[in-house]
């Protein structure tokens, strides 16, 4: 029988002291529980939409998109964000970015007619990708959306397509580009130092069909380097101006893709992500800085588009979890097991994830790995991680897991969660229902011949 | 199970093992439990105090009680021989 | 009466590859302008300077910077709440990032520091050191940051062996083949993370110079020092005060030229041409500041006077010629101590 007269219970624990490792056993710091998020408890979340659950803040949303908008209008006049669909596009989650004012950013067909379903005007679709079909090209020629091209092969299918429709279709080129960083990407896109970009663009601006609207770069993932940007910018403006020069051709916007880090530790770091990742503000500022430099005349500045996804929406993610067992390992470690793993939690591969108890603890901690429930040896969300003395049935909440995990996520041994929104006065909204058992088999057929078994 | 005579624990969980020098520290419970130990009382009269006390149920005390006698174990704070 | 000033400083750990904090404090009770309240922040229960009571006046624990400002700063708030700490002195490299980034809020609370800005910090970086080296004229040996252990079979196109293979933070080695850099890569990039600094070797003698920067270019002190006997961790355990204005005008263009604000130490290197190649500028007063001191610049009292706020007439001279000779000395603590630091963090 349990009883709230009683004292709360911790179970024992015994750590050794020893020299040269930290002891942080009685310090008192680390940190607070999350009993709550965005005003709403954690536990009644848990009570009411079951558990694993990932929850949605509408506010860090919000909250983070203005920062962001706030950074690059404060020192470039013409800005324009387009959600990147691939991070998360959950469709309450793209309503919430184009009621901000975000264009869409796709990279399939699939996610084209999303952006459509979603209500957004082809217009301010932005088409990205290696693979577009012949009939997204046409979809996106019929639609007026910007087209992106990625290679030769699909630039002459857009000029075939387009004179068939007897329309001319907006285009941009992907460019990659040696920005200091490694490793560089260079499998998307036209590379510039090599000069196939420019004659990319020669060949568009020669075949007449094509109406050349911007250029396009994406220099890698979850860069840290805000430097890379501006070497980006520079060289992009660099063809705009050649363009300029040759073709008397002024392009309408320049797309430095996306990107940016969230605030999420990769693994092998030192410092902790939220100290140790530049802010937007950071890229904002040698962005600007490198495109205002290189354009002479402040009137024709051109549009900068930025796909920002990870930044945008990680923070604003969290995954509610139980705690199923607690065993002791071999070695001695301690092993905690919870009801959300790696199949949901994809990002758990590159992150160590911040993870906070959800109910109140003492400073009393210990070094834990943390299990997923998959019977598979690969289902670890934190290898080593401090973690408060945590008793089967509690609830934790892991952080920053909004970006990439809704989308990359997939069916395997479990069923895949319910997702929830809390809007701004703090009301949950589900936004995905679990997965029931039907979801999947109803897409099965069994032939006839293999109906029949007995055991 | 008892723990080894000369082993002290402070108030505040700070254990020192003289004969291997080596020293641990222990959260408040599990001072309870050592001094407990130390008192010699017995298995069943220690998980019983613990459920009068602690707001949880026994199958949580059994499980938790075994691991951390194990641990002792391992730390060499049980005196094996008495058995 | 002279001004008593509450001052809190890192890196007690007074062992085999010492830390600056006990050299520091003694520079600071040397002082006949102030006296001091010496409060140590320690890391680990078995920092010698946490037991050294004639030293260290009271010492906490602090959490590990890889634990982030927060938990930092929140037991920073509580020991401010105790002690009402004046100034703090950080004297680690893994912990300078996050004292700068908390300088503001904990100048709002009434703590100075005297640091480096975030953008002097970040750009003197080991992993920056070539574009700096450009930007200010100083010859830096050619280096290049690797994130992946498979990148040293295509090193040898850039550089041959031996190499040094440095860590982020701390930690450097010479590499005579690939397989020795692989094994240094992995155990640097165990304890300090990624990149690692891959660096060109330079054959030679190894001068160094602490100083102090004022933040606006003028250089309050500069000492330069010949390590005499070099343990077998690479730390000097003995050197003698050198006369150099090579030396010397390379740290005066230095502080020049980046305005650099706080103590520093430059790691030079003179090749068998002499030419001086800056090898590291750590970012912080070095271990062997005492001979400074004894040397006649007082480089821990200077920073505390610049950290108040003070005008600081610049050192001009030093004495040449003298040394500093470490030693080792066991200190009998009884385990009362070793418990307490251990329990609650405090002593």
């Amino acid at each position: 029988m349990k009883n709230t007269e009683k004292e709360k219970y911790e179970r024992p624990v015994i750590k050794k002291v020893e020299a040269g490792m930290p002891n942080k056993f009685g310090l008192r710091t680390e940190y607070q529980p999350m009993t709550h998020i965005d005003g709403v408890s954690v536990h009644e979340l848990a009570e009411r939409f079951g558990s694993p659950l990932f929850v949605i803040s509408e506010k860090t949303i919000r909250d983070t998109y203005a920062h962001a908008k706030r950074a690059f209008t404060l020192r470039y006049p013409k800005v324009q964000f387009a959600w990147s669909y691939k991070t998360n596009y959950l469709n309450a989650v793209c309503h919430v970015f184009h009621q901000e004012g975000s264009w869409a950013e796709v990279v399939s067909g699939f996610e084209y007619d999303k952006a459509i379903a979603n209500g957004v005007n082809g217009k301010k679709i932005i088409f990205n990708g290696p693979d577009k079909s012949d009939a997204d090209i046409e979809k996106a020629i019929k639609n007026d959306s910007l087209l992106h091209i990625d290679h030769l092969d699909e630039m002459y299918m857009v000029i075939d397509i387009a004179e068939k429709l007897k329309k001319k279709p907006r285009v941009a080129i992907r460019v990659n580009m040696d920005t200091g960083i490694y490793p560089m990407w260079d499998r998307f896109g036209f590379n510039y130092e090599t000069g196939q970009a420019w004659d990319a663009l020669n060949k568009i601006m020669f075949s007449g069909k094509l109406e050349l609207t911007g250029l396009h770069c994406h220099i890698g993932t979850f860069m840290l380097a805000p430097y890379a940007y501006a070497t980006a910018a520079y060289k992009l403006a660099d063809l705009a101006i050649a363009l300029e020069k040759k073709f008397n051709h002024s392009i309408k916007y320049i797309d430095l893709g996306g990107g940016f880090p969230s605030k999420n530790t990769l693994k092998g770091s030192f410092l902790p992500g939220k100290d140790a990742n530049p802010g937007i503000d950071e890229f904002a500022e040698a962005i600007s800085t490198a495109l205002i430099n290189s354009f002479s005349n402040p009137d024709k500045l051109p549009l900068l588009i930025l796909e920002t996804g990870r930044a945008l929406v990680d923070d604003a993610g969290y995954l509610i979890s139980s705690v199923i067992a607690n065993k002791r390992l071999s070695s001695g470690k301690r092993a905690t097991i919870i009801d959300a793993g790696v199949n949901i939690m994809f990002t758990s591969f590159w992150y160590d994830h911040k993870i906070t108890p959800a109910q109140p603890f003492t400073h009393y901690t210990e070094d834990t790995v943390v299990y997923g429930p998959l019977c598979m040896n690969i289902d670890v969300i934190r290898e080593n991680v401090s973690l408060p003395l945590l008793n089967k049935g509690d609830k934790i909440v892991i952080h920053q897991v909004g970006a990439y995990n809704m989308t990359q996520w997939m069916q395997f041994i479990t069923l895949r969660p319910r997702i929830v929104i809390i809007d701004l006065d703090r009301t949950p909204h589900l936004i995905r229902e679990s997965e029931t058992n039907n979801t999947l088999t109803d897409l099965e057929l069994v032939p006839e011949h293999l109906k029949k078994f007995e055991l | 199970m008892k723990i080894s005579k000369n082993v002290s624990i402070s108030e505040n969980g700070f254990i020192f093992n003289p004969t291997t020098g080596e020293s641990f520290t222990v959260n408040p419970i599990g001072v309870e439990i050592i001094n407990f130990l130390k008192e010699n009382k017995t298995e069943a009269d220690i998980k019983k105090q613990l459920l009068d006390k602690y707001n949880t149920d026994s199958a949580t005390i059994e499980k938790d009680y075994y691991d951390f006698m194990h641990m002792l174990k391992a730390s060499n704070l049980l005196d094996t021989s008495a058995e | 009466m002279k001004k008593k000033y509450c001052i809190a400083v890192t890196g007690l750990n007074a062992i085999d590859s010492p830390g600056p904090g006990i050299p520091v404090i003694r520079g600071i009770r040397d002082s006949l302008l102030f006296d001091s309240r010496i409060i140590g922040f320690a890391y680990e229960s078995l920092e010698p300077g946490i037991y050294m009571h004639d030293v260290v006046d009271k010492t906490y624990q602090i959490p590990y910077p890889s634990s982030g400002t927060d938990s930092l700063l929140e037991r920073l708030n509580y020991i401010h709440s105790v002690e009402k700490i004046d100034i703090i002195i950080p004297n680690f490299d893994a912990e300078l990032y996050s004292f700068i980034k908390l300088e503001k809020t904990l100048n709002s609370m009434g703590i100075k520091l005297f640091l480096p800005t975030m953008e002097q910090f970040e750009e003197r970086h080991k992993v920056n050191l070539p574009a700096f080296g450009k930007k200010y004229g100083i010859k830096v040996p050619f280096s290049r940051e690797i994130f992946n252990i498979s990148d040293i079979f295509g090193l040898t196109r850039d550089f041959t062996y031996p190499i040094v293979v440095k860590g982020k933070y701390y930690d450097a080695y010479i590499a005579y083949s690939a397989e020795q850099a692989q094994a240094y890569f992995n155990k640097i990039a165990a304890k300090w993370g990624l990149p690692i600094v891959i660096q060109e070797f330079i054959k030679g003698t190894e001068y160094n110079v602490t100083g102090l920067g004022d933040g606006k270019g003028n250089t309050i002190a500069a000492v330069a020092m010949r390590k005499q006997y070099i343990t077998d961790k690479g730390k000097a355990w003995g050197g003698i005060t050198i006369e150099d204005n090579d030396l010397l005008g390379i740290t005066h263009n230095f502080l020049s030229k980046t305005k650099w604000r706080g103590g520093f130490e430059l790691e030079m290197m003179k090749s068998s041409k002499n030419e001086y190649y800056l090898l590291e500028i750590n970012p912080r007063i070095p271990a062997w500041i005492y001979l400074a001191v004894g040397a006649g610049q007082n480089i821990p009292e200077a920073l505390v006077r610049l950290a108040l706020g003070e005008e600081v007439e610049p050192y001009k001279a030093y004495t040449i010629g003298k040394m500093f000779i470490r030693y080792s000395w066991d200190m009998i603590v009884d385990i009362d101590e070793f418990q307490k630091i251990s329990t609650v963090g405090e002593l």
